[in-house]
């Protein structure tokens, strides 16, 4: 009984790192997306070159070196390293959350400017055309008229990209972050304990069902009426 | 002085001179026809008029006020074109409703946004003006036939309701010359009939208006006044019986004979 009390707060400990990862990913991930989004749509072609350089980069290499290059490169390279930066105050498993966090946060935020960027691009130019014939503003014709449009055309790919980001979070393990799946290893690892890699298994398979009815919800919603 | 007066439009894409200085005038209440082959220039000389393409040269004026005026840097400022575009009104080929808003929405948002930036006790008198919107919606949706169509959606009508509707929308704003560009070429033979219909009672109301147009049967029954576009230019102009009875340009005479 004592064990079972022990694992299980191992367990919710690594629950909760695991979703405080995915959460504050998706809350940064997502304006920094659309910043990128419409800096890659610049007028000025030098930025928009590099926006768009910078997000095939990201996207072009795995998180899993992105993940090594944010949490060791600062201690190897310039010996300088994030456990020590005084902003963590000597907190260890913080400095590993935050770096883990820097690079997930960038890396979706790639992935999201590229679904916005499409999302925007897609809507047909006769619906600018048809709110400038009427006499609309460039902030009507976008917030009355163009967004809407642009959510529900993001919203399959962005449900593709979340439930991904579920099971990437287990990636956070190779810096040292103790979510859930490690957790469930190490309890496997030092005490021959399995049932929790079942429990791992089982939430991850919960939470991306849960996100993948949400999305399915919004995405019926906003479809209902049109093509 | 016409109503409408058009001196001199030109308008290039890169070194391409697509409109090549374009002269013509509309009398309030006259229905102008524009004809010709693919690549003439007329889609760009509507865009011209509705201030979608700036023209490079020349004048627009409408019931003695210029609108448009390339040497004019007044007229070509933001807020100018958005003050002056409301002369006109323009229905497009594609249709271009709003997916996501009701028949009726569709009609009614433009102009509550505008009643929005020009009425000054708009917050206050909210409800009473979108009332009146919507009642006005209503009777427009009403002369097109389409009334128990208003809460639908674009994706539940047929092309032609779809146009019938771009129609309506247009005329809520009252512009003061609604232009079509090619407002049925996307529609099967009785869609285009029930669309050209619509056209065609807005004539009689004393609509002016201004029709780019394939059907050569409407250009001939329902215009006062045709023109025939070749290469940038008006190649020829005149009355319907003139342009189709006795054609002098031999441009002319052999697009009505392809
Ligand atoms: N935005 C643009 N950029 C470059 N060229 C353009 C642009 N718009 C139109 N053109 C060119 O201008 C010419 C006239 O085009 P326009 O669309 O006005 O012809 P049209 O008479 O409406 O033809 P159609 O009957 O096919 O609709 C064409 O050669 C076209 O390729
Ligand atoms: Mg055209």
């Amino acid at each position: 009984m004592e064990t079972f009390l022990s694992v299980s707060g191992k367990l919710a400990q690594g629950f909760g790192t695991t979703l405080s990862l995915f959460f504050l990913t998706l809350l940064f991930a997502i304006p920094l997306g659309l910043l990128f989004a419409c800096i890659s749509r610049v007028r000025l072609k030098a930025l928009r070159f590099l926006m768009r350089a910078f997000i095939y980069i990201i996207r072009g290499t795995p998180l899993l070196l992105q993940l090594m290059i944010v949490v060791y490169l600062p201690g190897i390279v310039f010996n300088n390293p994030l456990t020590k930066w005084p902003v963590f105050k000597g907190n260890v498993p913080l400095s590993y959350f935050c770096g883990a966090l820097f690079a997930f946060v960038i890396n979706y935020a790639c992935y999201f400017a590229e679904i916005f960027r499409g999302g925007i691009e897609n809507i047909p130019k006769g619906q600018y055309e048809a709110c400038e014939v009427l006499g609309m503003s460039h902030s009507q014709t976008f917030f009355r008229v163009i967004l809407l449009q642009v959510i529900r055309n993001i919203v399959a790919p962005m449900s593709n990209e979340v439930v991904t980001l579920v099971k990437d979070t287990a990636l956070a393990r190779t810096v040292s972050v103790v979510e859930i799946y490690f957790a469930a290893s190490e309890i496997l690892r030092l005490q021959f304990i399995i049932w929790p890699l079942f429990y791992t298994g089982a939430f991850y398979l919960g939470f991306s069902a849960l996100l993948t009815l949400l999305f399915g919800m919004i995405e019926k919603r906003l479809s209902r009426y049109w093509r | 002085m016409a109503f409408l007066e058009v001196k001199n439009l030109t308008k290039s894409f890169g070194d391409t001179r697509v409109l090549k200085g374009i002269d013509f005038d509309l009398n309030s209440g006259e229905v102008l026809s524009i004809i010709g082959s693919s690549g003439s220039g007329k889609t760009t000389l509507l865009r011209c008029l509705n201030f979608l393409e700036t023209a490079d040269g020349g004048s627009i004026s409408v019931d003695g006020k210029a609108v448009f005026d390339a040497g004019d840097p007044l007229l070509s400022s933001h807020k100018a074109i958005r003050h002056n575009r409301i002369n006109f009104g323009l229905v497009f080929q594609s249709f271009n409703l709003f997916p996501q808003y009701s028949v009726l929405r569709n009609l009614t948002l433009a102009a509550a946004l505008k009643a929005s930036e020009e009425n000054p006790d708009y917050k206050k008198r909210k409800k009473e003006i979108n009332a009146e919107l919507d009642e006005r919606a209503l009777r427009l949706l009403d002369r097109i036939g389409l009334k128990e169509k208003k809460d639908s959606f674009p994706c539940e009508l047929s092309g032609g309701q779809q146009q019938r509707v771009a129609i309506a929308r247009a005329l809520m704003l009252t512009p003061r010359i609604l232009c079509f560009d090619e407002p049925t070429s996307a529609l099967d033979p009785e869609l285009t009939k029930e669309v050209l219909r619509v056209i065609k009672d807005l004539r009689t109301e004393g609509n002016t208006m201004i029709v780019v147009t394939h059907e050569m049967d409407f250009a001939r029954d329902a215009s006062d006044k045709v023109i025939f576009m070749a290469n940038g230019i008006i190649e020829e102009s005149g009355t319907p019986d003139k342009i189709f009875g006795s054609p002098e340009s031999p441009l002319l005479t052999s697009f009505l004979n392809q």
